[in-house]
Formats: C-alpha cells, structure tokens, sequence
C-alpha cells in the first residue's frame, strides 16, 4: 500500500470508499505528523483517533481527516482565534460548518494557528508564535489562515478550513503553493466563527487541488442555516470539475489590479497562465474595476469598525483572560491590554474612530459608498465576462519579520484579494508557477454563486499548468 | 402627597410651563428572546435560561424573533403609527457587565415605527431592541457603588423590548401620569406584555424642561429615570420640576443630565456626569439582513387589534354621552367598561333608558348613563377595589336595575347605598332588599314626612333661626336629623323644601 499522505483528499477519500483504505488508518497517519509539527501550524492536535461512524466510511468526505482554523468554535476543544484573551477556551457548541463537514465524514484532526482574529497576512500576529511557511522556513506562510495553508502544504493535514475577510484563504494559499477559495458571502454558514469584520468573513476549503476544494465545498454550502441571519441557500450541487478546455469562456483581467506594485516573477506566472488560457479557448481581455484602487482603504474602514464591535464582548466578565482589579474600569483595562496584541488593538482603535461621533459620515459612511461602487464595478465586469483574473499576491512569500514593523506594507499584501471581499463575490487561488523557489498564485473571481464554474475553469488551468512542486517534507 | 390634589399639578411653578416628553420600556410577551430560542424567565434560578447567543459567546449569531416584530406591528397600529416597510437593526456600543456582547441590537434610523398618536401626545418612534442581563449588586446599597460584589443574571438579557418615545406634548405630572396608564391599557388589551412596572415589564424614562408660559422654544431637559411605579413617575416629574423653577429663578442654568430618582427620599441625584457620556458609535447590525415589512404582515397585526381604549373613550363620549373623566375611567379599566356595557345593555333591555321598550337600538338618556357610570365608578369600585365587578356578587343587571331605582326616585340615593352594601356583602336583588328593608322612598306629600320635619326643627331651634336669617347652608343638621330618622329613605330637596315651608319661608 502506498503512503496514504500522498494521496490527494479526494483520492483518499474514494479508496475509504471502495475499502481499500482504513479511514482510522489515514488518521493516524496524519495525526502522527500533525503531532510533530515544526511550523507551529497547529495550536491542538487531537490525540485520540475519533470513534468510527458510518459517516466516516460512507459519507462523501470518506473519513479523511480536517484541520480547522482555530477561530471555528470546536466543542471541548480549545478556540482562540490566535488570541491570549481565549486562552484555553472551550466553546459548548461546534461552528456549523465544522458540524457538517464532520456529519459528511470528515473529523476533526487539529486546530490551525492564524493571525489574531483574522487580523493579518502573515501569521506574525498570532497569540501563539509565527507558522513558518514549509518552502522556506525564514518566510511567512500568509494569513491570516496561515497554519491551515501550511499544514496542507507541507503535508500535515489533507485538507483545511479558513476563512477569509479580505484575502485570509486566498493569500496564505498563494503562498503556500495550495488552492484556497473564498465562497460567495453567505454560502457557507458563519456560526460559530469568531468574528472579525461580520459583512465580510467567509469560511472556505484549503486543499492541494481543485477537486479536493470542490469536493469539500459541496458538504458545506446547501441549505441556508437558520442560525445565521445572513447565510444564504445555494442553488445548485458543487460538483466535481471536469472541464479540459476553456472554449467560449470570456476572462477578464481588470487594468487596477494586473500591473503597479506587483513583482516580475508574480507578473510573469500570470501572464503565463493567461496564454493558457487562451490556448484552452478562452477569450482574455482588459476590463475596469475603476473604484478598485480604494478597496484597500474602504476595507481598512469597514473591517476594523465592524471588529471594534465584535471584539468589545471580550471584557474578561465571561470567559477567556480576566484581570482581577479593584475597579471595573480597571478590570476591563488590564484585560484587553494583556490580552490583546498590537495589531488587534491597533485596528479596535481605527475602528472606534471611524464610528466616532463626528467622524462616522467621512469614514464608515463614505467607504460603504466606495463599497457599493465596487459591488457595481463587478457587476459591471460580469456583464462582459464570465470570470475575472489577476495574480492573488503581489508577491511571493516574504520573510518573518519584513513587514511587522510597517502596517501600511503589510496591508499591501492584500491589495488584490480585497476587492472581491468587498464585492461578497466568489474568488479562488490557483498555484500557477514559481518565483525564486516560491510559488506565485493566480486568482479567479465570478459573480454570486458562480462556484461551480470557477472550479471548472480553474480545474482545466491546474491540468495544463501541471503545478507538481511541493516542498520538503519533513 | 395626595395623588388627586385638587391644586393644579403646576402650582408654584410661577408661571414656567413644563414640557414633558417619555421613553417608554416595554417588555413584550414572546415565547422566547429577542434573538435566540431561549424562553422567557420569570424568576428562574440566575444563569439558567441562557444560550450560546444571548450569552454573547464567540461565534454565535442573533436571528429575529418574528412574533416579536408582529406584537411591534401591532403596538405601531395602535399608535396610529407609520409602519417602516423596510426596518433594520444597530448596534448600540457601550461597555457594561449586563452587556454580554458589548453592543446592544437596538434600531436607529430604520425604526419599525415612526410618527403615531395616543390620546392628545403624538408618537416620535417606536422601535424593537433586546434587554440587558441584570446585574445583582451585593452589598449594602443595593447600587453598584458601595456594593462588595456584583454578579450577572443573564435570565433577562435578549428578552423583547418595545421602546416607545413620545413627542414633547405632555404640560403637567398628572397628564404623564394618566397618559402611561392609557398607554399600560392599551399595551395590555393588545395582549403583547405584561406591562408591570413594578416588575419592570413596563419602564419610563421622562424627559423633563420647563419655558416661560407662551414660549416656542424648548428649554434645556433633563433625563429621569428608575420611576419604577406611577405614583413615583408623577412624583419624580413634580420634584425636577420645581428643582429647575428654582434653578432658573436663582438666575442659574438647568444642566443637561441624567438623574436617578430615589423613591424612599423623593429626591433626584446625578446618575452619570457628562465626563462620562457615551458615544454609541451606532452602526448598521451586520449580522442581520434588514426586516421587509410586508402587507401580509400588516394585515396579521391588524386582525389581532381589540378595540383600545382611546377609541373607547371616544365611543363612551360620543355614543353615551359620558363626561371625558368618566369616559376615561371606565375605558381604562377594560373590566369596568365591559361591566358598564353590560350593566347598560340591561338597562336598554328593561326600557328603563327612558327610550320606549322594543326600539332598537334603544337610545339611553344620556342622564341615565352617566348615573350608572358614576355609580361603578364611584360607589362600587369603592366597595370592591381592585376586584373585578364581574367577579362580585354584583351582577350588572342588578346593578342597572338599583340605578333605575334611584333615576326613577322609587329609593334615594342614600338608600340606594345601603342597597348596594347588601348586594355586595350577601348578593340579591335590588327590589327585594329595598323591600325587606323597608328602603323604598317617602312620597312627597306623606304626612308622616312632615311630621319628622317639624320634629327635627323643634330639636335644632338655633339652626332654624338661621335659616330664617337667611343662612341656608345653616340646614345641614336638621336634614341630617331627618334622615337619620327615615333611614335615608326620605328625599333630601323635598326635606328642604318641607323645612322652609314650616318656617314660612319661600321655596
């Protein structure tokens, strides 16, 4: 029998399937290299193999195991979203998606280290350490689903959950050299995610191709939760790609987001991937996104307000760190402090101005304008094209510590992933060649519940780009 | 302090007009909270009716409480209310122990309804929110200053809230005072709260200024609260009124704040400084998807309206001919109007309206309904308190036939009393106890009346030289002396007239 951890997650899973593999067997075998992680990509590991279900040999998801970012709320096990406020916080109900996917047949195998509650594109603002990227452990993995993208990169887990709020699946997959997908906003249910910016967050798969992310997303959209006030049906199955060529498809590569600030090699791989398109029978054109170029700043309004509020529940009253004082005042000072890292309270502060009194109309009020536009613009690009492209990362992983010192620089890394949060649409990263002995990622976008068609184009492009690097596996 | 002093509420307010507006609490009667499945509590043990939601864990998300929005319709129909067809929920920033997710879900500029009316005061909004938990200060005050311990009881937090808030249009404490009780019937005839202020299903906040009479513009108010009873609210009103006549006459200005009113003292504190005002930092709810009222909607609440009280006023006005006073006691009092309206369907049935006995619909002598309103108003809610007559021995048909009696001077009113203490003690019919107690009313013109008249003169010679000095109201003692002799059975004018005439005096 061969190594089952090269198997893909949909490979596995069809050997469970036809009896050719033992799901308890596949679990150990991840679990063992879970356990003796060397990128501090994982904040718990579960010890205990999980008892078999029926779900685990026959569900869809045939048994293969899943690494879940720390923010999904996991019951009995430690959620903390990257944070020291949450500390050893054990939450007494599982996150809907989590719920599903296990119900499907795939159990929980860890919990990922990210950026403090989302907040980052590096992983450096964990509560918990950096991850180290596996292609180069002097690099950043991205985040702020870092610990998920480089556990499926470097082969300690088949697949992962993320989530993504302005790039958080799309820019760590990119760099780890995986497929990351953001859903339509409101496809996949956002209860018991821990929130960071409600009007953006998304939980999507990272897998190491695309049909592991088909495969996967197909058990988490469906019917909407009653839970979740904002989740939405999804009309139609997830099937799985097939799709070799590309005829008839229109692509187009909008001007604000394929040129300024992005590096050669990244510029290079995905003018590459454009010429296979074409030669899979898609048209590729310019287009205009013309309010993209505020995305960034409109994001960094939006998001941080809407974390101000969401984060004001940690108060040490509860759960999670408390700091005794002799005041209350003093009580909730001392805890956030503690509690908190800088970037979080960094953002808590940009957003508690921006919704200031006096100050809400020219901040909060005017980026949710700018939103509205971009919504539009994409509206308007979906008119004339059925998908748009542009790289996923200005650039290729960079290394620890380049960028803590400078927010405005680490900001930047998600300037081409921004927009499409901003716009609620579809968007999925693709591996699609290597810059310096890093990989470089290509990112598709299509209108609401366009899904079925971005996993098939982006299936046909995996098939001809052939990406088979992988890093060193320990 | 009497609650109906016949001093004008504003007496001693040298001549500045007080301009009154409220904000009003309501707890609705849902099956379950606000925003998650977990029932209601009504004093279940602390902590134990709670959930991932109303707990404000990590992850957990709000959703709507559909009935909640129905009972909101409803209290915006009654309102006379513009229903927002698109309504959206804020969220409301501030820190505080009660407040598990740091932000309450309230409305703010996409209430559920706007504009409206209640009686004479007009409805600036009205809008659906989720309570606070309630935090138990231990310790001696009872407050959280001074207090050892505070712990929370997360039971009440999420539960359904109405907050009403009323245009400036109430002048005086008693008209604020009887305004909220309007206000508790309607919302209680609606079915959709408990509306208890001592139990805090019913809360008002008021916001109180004062201007010179005739004045247009508003003077500087400030906000009461913790007036948790109506006597406290009009009480509350009355001192921070005559705090800021003080103020402005000493030439000093009224200060915007909040105060908290102490109902052992009768006095208002500061309940926070200004330093400590919040900024809200209100913002659009984003894990809520705007509520799209529909007609179908609309018409759901308006098929659960019962007639409210403001429109019975104006029918017991208009279709009887009550005085306003009486219209408004009976119609507040939802068991006295219906016991009123039963006990006038007897009296429509007998033909004793005056009206001719087969027409229909019998027209009651306006003089007639306004005796029975006043005899439940009046002599029976006297006898009975809080019950209701309908649970007495009194049934309104007997009542309706002991106010023919007395309309029809078959027995006096004083005999009428009596009558009506038997029925309440024991029961029966008015016509039997007025016989076996031999109540029935003296003729005019039985000589036997003449002869006690001439008797209670003879006792009271210095009364009856007055009288002849022309002192009328001298008479008093010897009417009393009269009826006492024919147990109230004798007629009080005839008496005089009797007495005056023996005095040779003018009728």
């Amino acid at each position: 029998m061969s190594d089952p951890i090269a198997l893909s997650a949909a490979e596995a899973a069809s050997r469970v399937h036809a009896g050719a593999l033992d799901p308890a067997e596949l679990f150990d075998a991840y679990q063992s290299r879970a356990a003796a992680d060397e990128l501090n990509a994982f904040t718990w590991v579960a010890e205990e193999p999980p008892t078999a279900t029926a779900a685990m040999a026959e569900g869809p998801l045939g048994g293969v195991p899943l690494a879940v970012k720390d923010l999904f709320c996991t019951r009995g096990v430690p959620s903390q979203a990257g944070s020291r406020i949450l500390q050893g916080y054990e939450p007494p109900y599982t996150a809907t998606a989590v719920e599903r996917l296990e119900q499907a047949g795939a159990p929980l195998l860890g919990k990922t280290n990210q950026d403090e509650f989302a907040m980052g594109s590096s992983n450096e603002n964990s509560g918990y350490g950096p991850v180290l990227n596996p292609w180069d452990r002097g690099r950043v993995p991205g985040g702020s689903s870092g610990g998920s993208a480089a556990a499926v990169a470097a082969g300690l887990a088949p697949w992962a959950l993320g989530t993504d709020t302005g790039g958080s699946i799309r820019q760590p997959a990119s760099l780890c050299g995986i497929v990351g997908l953001k859903p339509t906003y409101g496809a996949v249910s956002r209860y018991g995610m821990i929130a960071f910016a409600s009007s953006l967050d998304q939980a999507g798969p990272l897998t190491r191709n695309v049909t592991d992310a088909a495969l996967i997303l197909g058990q988490m959209v469906g019917p909407r939760d009653r839970c979740d006030s904002t989740s939405l049906e999804f009309p139609e199955s997830i099937e799985l790609p097939t799709a070799t060529r590309l005829d008839g498809a229109a692509i187009g590569v909008p001007e604000e987001l394929s040129g300024e600030g992005i590096e050669d090699g990244v510029l290079r791989a995905f003018e590459e991937t454009l010429h296979i398109a074409e030669r899979l029978g898609a048209t590729v054109k310019r287009c205009r996104l013309p309010h993209a170029p505020h995305a960034l700043s409109a994001y960094y309004v939006l998001a941080p307000a809407e974390a101000s509020s969401n984060l004001a529940r940690y108060d040490g009253v509860r759960y999670g760190l408390r700091e005794e004082a002799e005041t209350l005042l003093e009580m909730y000072t001392r805890t956030r402090r503690d509690g908190f890292g800088a970037e979080v309270k960094r953002r808590i502060m940009l957003g508690t101005y921006a919704l200031s009194s006096g100050y809400y109309e020219a901040y909060y009020g005017r980026a949710q304008r700018v939103r509205t536009k971009i919504v539009e613009d994409f509206r308007a690009a979906f008119e004339d094209f059925d998908l748009v492209a542009c790289p996923t990362s200005p650039t290729v992983a960079f290394e620890l510590g380049a960028r803590t010192g400078d927010p405005l620089a680490m900001y930047m890394s998600d300037v081409l992933t921004v927009p499409m949060s901003l716009a609620g649409v579809p968007a999925l990263s693709l591996p699609n060649g290597m810059s310096d002995g890093l990989p470089t990622g290509f990112q598709l976008a299509g209108p609401p519940f366009s899904e079925n068609r971005l996993l098939d184009v982006a299936f046909a492009l995996e098939q001809a780009i052939d990406f088979d690097a992988v890093p060193a596996r320990a | 302090m009497s609650d109906g002093a016949a001093t004008s509420p504003n007496d001693g307010l040298d001549g500045f007009e007080p301009v009154i507006g409220l904000e009003i609490h309501v707890q609705l009667s849902t099956a379950t909270k606000m925003f998650c499945s977990c029932p209601l509590s009504f004093g279940e043990p602390p902590n134990t009716y709670t959930c991932p939601v109303c707990l404000g864990l990590p992850g957990s998300l709000p959703v709507v409480n559909a009935r909640a929005i129905h009972f909101g319709l409803m209290i915006g129909l009654a309102l006379e209310c513009e229903l927002a067809p698109r309504s959206s929920f804020h969220r409301k920033n501030y820190f505080y122990p009660d407040l598990p997710k740091g932000y309450q879900i309230s409305q703010y500029d996409e209430p559920l309804c706007r504009g409206g009316r209640l009686g004479e005061v007009r409805i600036h909004r009205a809008h659906l929110e989720e309570d606070a938990a309630k935090l138990v200060h231990v310790g001696t005050s009872g407050r959280i200053h001074g207090s050892d311990v505070s712990v929370v009881d997360f039971n009440r937090g999420g539960t359904p809230l109405v907050e009403i808030v009323t245009e400036p249009d109430l002048h005086d404490p008693v008209r604020a005072r009887e305004w909220l009780e309007l206000l508790r019937t309607t919302l209680r005839q609606l079915g959709v709260s408990d509306v208890n202020m001592e139990e805090g299903s019913l809360r008002c906040d008021a916001n109180v200024s004062i201007r010179l009479g005739g004045s247009v513009a508003l003077g500087t108010k400030t906000e009461l609260k913790n007036m948790n009873s109506f006597r406290f609210l009009e009480r509350g009103i009355r001192a921070e009124l005559a705090r800021q006549a003080e103020l402005l006459r000493a030439g000093e200005p009224v200060v915007q704040e909040t105060l908290h009113f102490d109902p052992q003292t009768g006095k208002l504190s500061a309940l926070r400084s200004k330093e400590e005002a919040h900024d809200y930092r209100y913002f659009p709810e984003p894990d809520l998807v705007p509520i799209q009222i529909d007609e179908d909607m609309v018409a759901a609440a308006r098929a659960q309206l019962p007639e409210l009280p403001a429109a019975r006023v104006e029918r017991y006005e208009s279709e009887f001919g009550l005085t306003a006073a009486s219209a408004r006691h009976l119609a507040f009092r939802v068991e006295l109007g219906a016991y009123f309206e039963a006990a006038l369907a007897e009296l429509a049935r007998a033909g004793d309206g005056h009206g001719g006995v087969d027409a229909a619909p019998v027209q009651i002598d306006p003089a007639v309904a306004q005796q029975l309103a006043n005899w439940i108003s009046g002599e029976l809610v006297r006898r009975l308190g809080e019950e209701d007559p309908a649970d007495s021995r009194v049934a309104p048909a007997q009542l309706a036939r002991l106010v023919a009696l007395i309309s029809q001077r078959a027995i006096t009113a004083g005999a009428g009393r009596q009558v009506l203490d038997r029925m309440v003690q024991q029961g029966g019919d008015p016509e039997g106890i007025v016989e076996t107690e031999g109540l029935g009313a003296i003729a005019s013109g039985d000589e036997a009346l003449a002869g006690v008249v001439a008797a209670a003169i003879e006792a009271h010679q210095g009364a009856a030289e007055k009288i002849k000095a022309g002192n009328a109201k001298a008479m008093g003692p010897i009417i009393g002396y009269v009826m006492r002799e024919t147990k109230g059975r004798a007629d009080g004018a005839e008496v005089s007239r009797l007495v005056r005439a023996q005095l040779g005096l003018e009728n």
